[in-house]
């Protein structure tokens, strides 16, 4: 494990299940054997609001919060809203959104922080499918496994 | 055996399970951001834990439990602790002989608050130990010493977290099988110890002095470290989660990590400062690890008040060790929150803008009422303010305008502290009488839909007898009581309202429907 830190910040709107999406992200990770540190904002922020959470993983992190200018991935929900974050990618950053998936195919709404979870695996080919799928799972209701499989799937396009 | 567990954990779960595995008794307090999760988490845990209707009735069954020999934990928010300051205050000369935790949850930058007071201070003028811990490991491990101390020493403890310590997620290890059992209630007889008469407190003030150097001596240790550096060019004094920013952005530079900031161990930092050429406190809010270490004659510079204000990341750390004065966070541009869609006060606050009204509004989901396109209230401060500021309006203003002032409240507001705001627009009643509105849903909304007094169930969700406030206001003498169902009623209401504005009784009005959001939670809950 090099002493690289990997900066990703889920943004969005409150509701849309951002801070879901980095949870999952965050326990992934820490299954993986990184050291995670993962920071929000919860209240005002949750009455249809922006928001955005911070997720830091690598050998040591110490601050929860990702320094201006270093962020590796941006999860951009809401593009209208959250694309702000753009001012904060590192060089070579990359932008996850809605744009990267078939949208007319994602059955649920609510299963958007899914599927984007499915265009960012893309990024981690090292990280086998099973894995995410693992951890997606484990973060939901039994019921919602099946449309969230689907959701995924199509982020990844594989479907 | 001891297997170590490593969690994945917010710095609130960090607490509820350090509470859980220190055999608290009781967890008891108030929602509000940051601090709401510790509660709720250690109840799913299967700690015993429920809301008080204030901080100070949490404070109180805190100490009860303490002197009953019991452990108890007690969490608000940093406001909150104003609230139960006068239970604190005095707690600190009596001291416990059970164990008593109270974490305060302070939010610099205000991300949900009304001011960023900082909780530092109020602990150094209370007498109060406090502990701050600087990532969720650190939230269990201080939590724990905290139970183990405050039975040790027969002191309260206070845990004071910021923002981004409750709300991060770090990695926790911990050991299930240290968890220690619950400690059997028990009470003996001691007045001059728990009755604070005069002639008591005096000598239990000097007890309470004592005690403090007691647990400087023996417990600074355990939370304080110095961490040197071979690079005596720079030394850093950091408390919390500024220790880590500050660590990041400084790596060759000398540490001093407080992680108990009352008492401070204010010489063994002086002799660190005097190591170094250069020193500077990095701390989130106050200058007050600055200010009592100047006062001591630490080598340290005075902190630039620019970085009183606000909330603190690795930039800003690096900003001020750079001195760079001209530092601005980059601000995005964001999405406000708002008063949900469909929420049934949006009705609510329409009739009473269209009639007019000064509104002495209160803390809630409803004060968003405040915000573009209703812009339908005029004063908000603290909680359960609404009502006695409307009166104070109501005395002063030409009677015209008098006539048009209302308070607005939500349900769980009223029970935390418009009750006595009701009591005193009775007991002294302006000449034009005065409306008291309660924006009810039923719900503690804002801090995520806690049930409250008035909301029929228990924090665990278990149902609970519940305060009626349209029987409480009749019983306390308000002249008229009515209730209406506001997105159905609003224009019944509408002149319900302006009749009795031109009266001169004092009218409580209750607009009664739940929150959607509550409502589908609960709808949800009684399906699983």
């Amino acid at each position: 494990m090099t002493d690289k830190i990997t900066n990703i910040r889920v943004a969005g709107l409150g509701g849309m299940g951002a801070l879901k999406a980095t949870l999952i992200l965050g326990e992934l990770f820490f299954d993986l054997g990184y050291d995670v540190k993962k920071a929000e904002v919860h209240g005002m922020s949750q009455r249809g609001g922006s928001i955005f959470s911070d997720l830091r993983f690598g050998k040591k992190v110490l601050s929860p919060m990702i320094p201006s200018g270093k962020v590796d991935i941006l999860v951009s929900m809401q593009p209208e809203w959250s694309d702000v974050h753009k001012a904060d990618l590192a060089d070579g950053g990359k932008v996850v959104s809605p744009a990267d998936i078939h949208l007319s195919k994602l059955g649920n709404p609510k299963s958007l922080n899914v599927a984007l979870i499915g265009v960012l695996s893309k990024i981690f080919p090292d990280i086998p499918e099973e894995k995410w799928l693992e951890h997606i799972r484990a973060s939901f209701p039994e019921k919602l496994y099946e449309g969230n499989l689907k959701a995924f799937k199509l982020g990844r396009g594989e479907l | 055996m001891a297997k170590m567990e490593r969690k994945l954990l917010s710095g609130n779960e960090a607490i509820a399970l350090a509470a859980l595995h220190s055999g608290c008794s009781l967890g008891v307090g108030y929602p509000g951001t940051p601090s709401t999760e510790i509660l709720e988490e250690f109840s799913r845990m299967g700690g015993s834990a429920q809301w008080a209707p204030n901080e100070k009735v949490a404070a109180e069954v805190a100490l009860g439990v303490a002197f009953g020999s019991g452990n108890a934990l007690c969490t608000m928010k940093h406001v909150g602790f104003n609230v139960s300051q006068d239970l604190f205050f005095t707690a600190a000369y009596s001291g416990v002989n059970g164990g008593f935790v109270a974490v305060v949850a302070d939010d610099p930058g205000m991300a949900s608050s009304q001011n960023e007071q900082d909780t530092r201070s109020l602990a150094m003028a209370g007498g109060l130990p406090l502990l701050e811990p600087s990532d969720s490991q650190e939230a269990y491990d201080f939590t724990r010493l905290a139970f183990k101390l405050s039975r040790k020493f027969g002191s309260v403890f206070i845990i004071r977290t910021t923002t981004r310590i409750a709300h991060s997620s770090t990695a926790v290890c911990f050991d299930s099988s240290s968890a220690e059992p619950k400690p059997d209630g028990d009470f003996e007889r001691n007045i001059p110890a728990r009755v604070m008469v005069p002639a008591h407190a005096r000598p239990a003030h000097v007890r309470l002095r004592a005690r403090l150097a007691e647990i400087e001596k023996n417990a600074d240790k355990l939370f304080n470290f110095e961490f040197d550096s071979n690079d005596k060019s720079l030394g850093i004094i950091a408390d919390g989660v500024a220790y880590m920013h500050a660590r990041e952005v400084a790596p060759n530079a000398g540490f001093f990590k407080v992680g108990m900031a009352n008492p401070l161990p204010v010489e063994r930092i002086v002799e660190f400062s005097k190591k170094y050429k250069r020193c500077i406190c990095i701390e989130e809010g106050d200058p007050y690890l600055n200010t009592l270490l100047l006062a001591a004659g630490a080598n340290v510079e005075k902190r630039d008040e620019k970085w009183r204000f606000g909330e603190f990341n690795s930039d800003r750390a690096k900003a001020q060790i750079d001195g760079n004065l001209s530092y601005e966070p980059k601000v995005f541009k964001s999405k406000p929150p708002q008063l949900c869609k469909g929420c049934p006060h949006i009705f609510s606050f329409t009739a009473i803008k269209e009639l007019g009204c000064i509104v002495a509004g209160d803390i809630g989901c409803y004060t968003l009422a405040a915000a573009k396109p209703l812009e339908a209230m005029d004063i908000q401060i603290c909680m359960g303010a609404s009502i006695g500021v409307g009166l104070g309006l109501r005395r002063v203003l030409p009677e015209e305008k008098a006539r048009k002032v209302v308070s607005v409240i939500g349900d769980s507001t009223f029970m935390h502290s418009g009750l006595t705001g009701l009591v005193e627009a009775v007991y002294n009643k302006p000449s034009t009488g005065h409306v008291i509105i309660v924006v009810d849903n039923s719900t503690t909304a804002m801090t995520g839909q806690q049930d409250n007094p008035s909301s029929g169930a228990h924090l665990d969700s278990t149902p609970a007898k519940a305060v009626s406030i349209e029987e409480v206001a009749k019983a306390v003498g308000a002249d008229n009581v009515a209730v209406f169902v506001p997105a159905r009623q609003s224009a019944e209401f509408k002149e319900y309202l302006a009749a009795r504005l031109a009266e001169d009784g004092v009218s409580l009005i209750i607009l009664k429907q739940p929150c959607l959001l509550a409502a589908a939670k609960k709808l949800k809950a009684k399906k699983a």
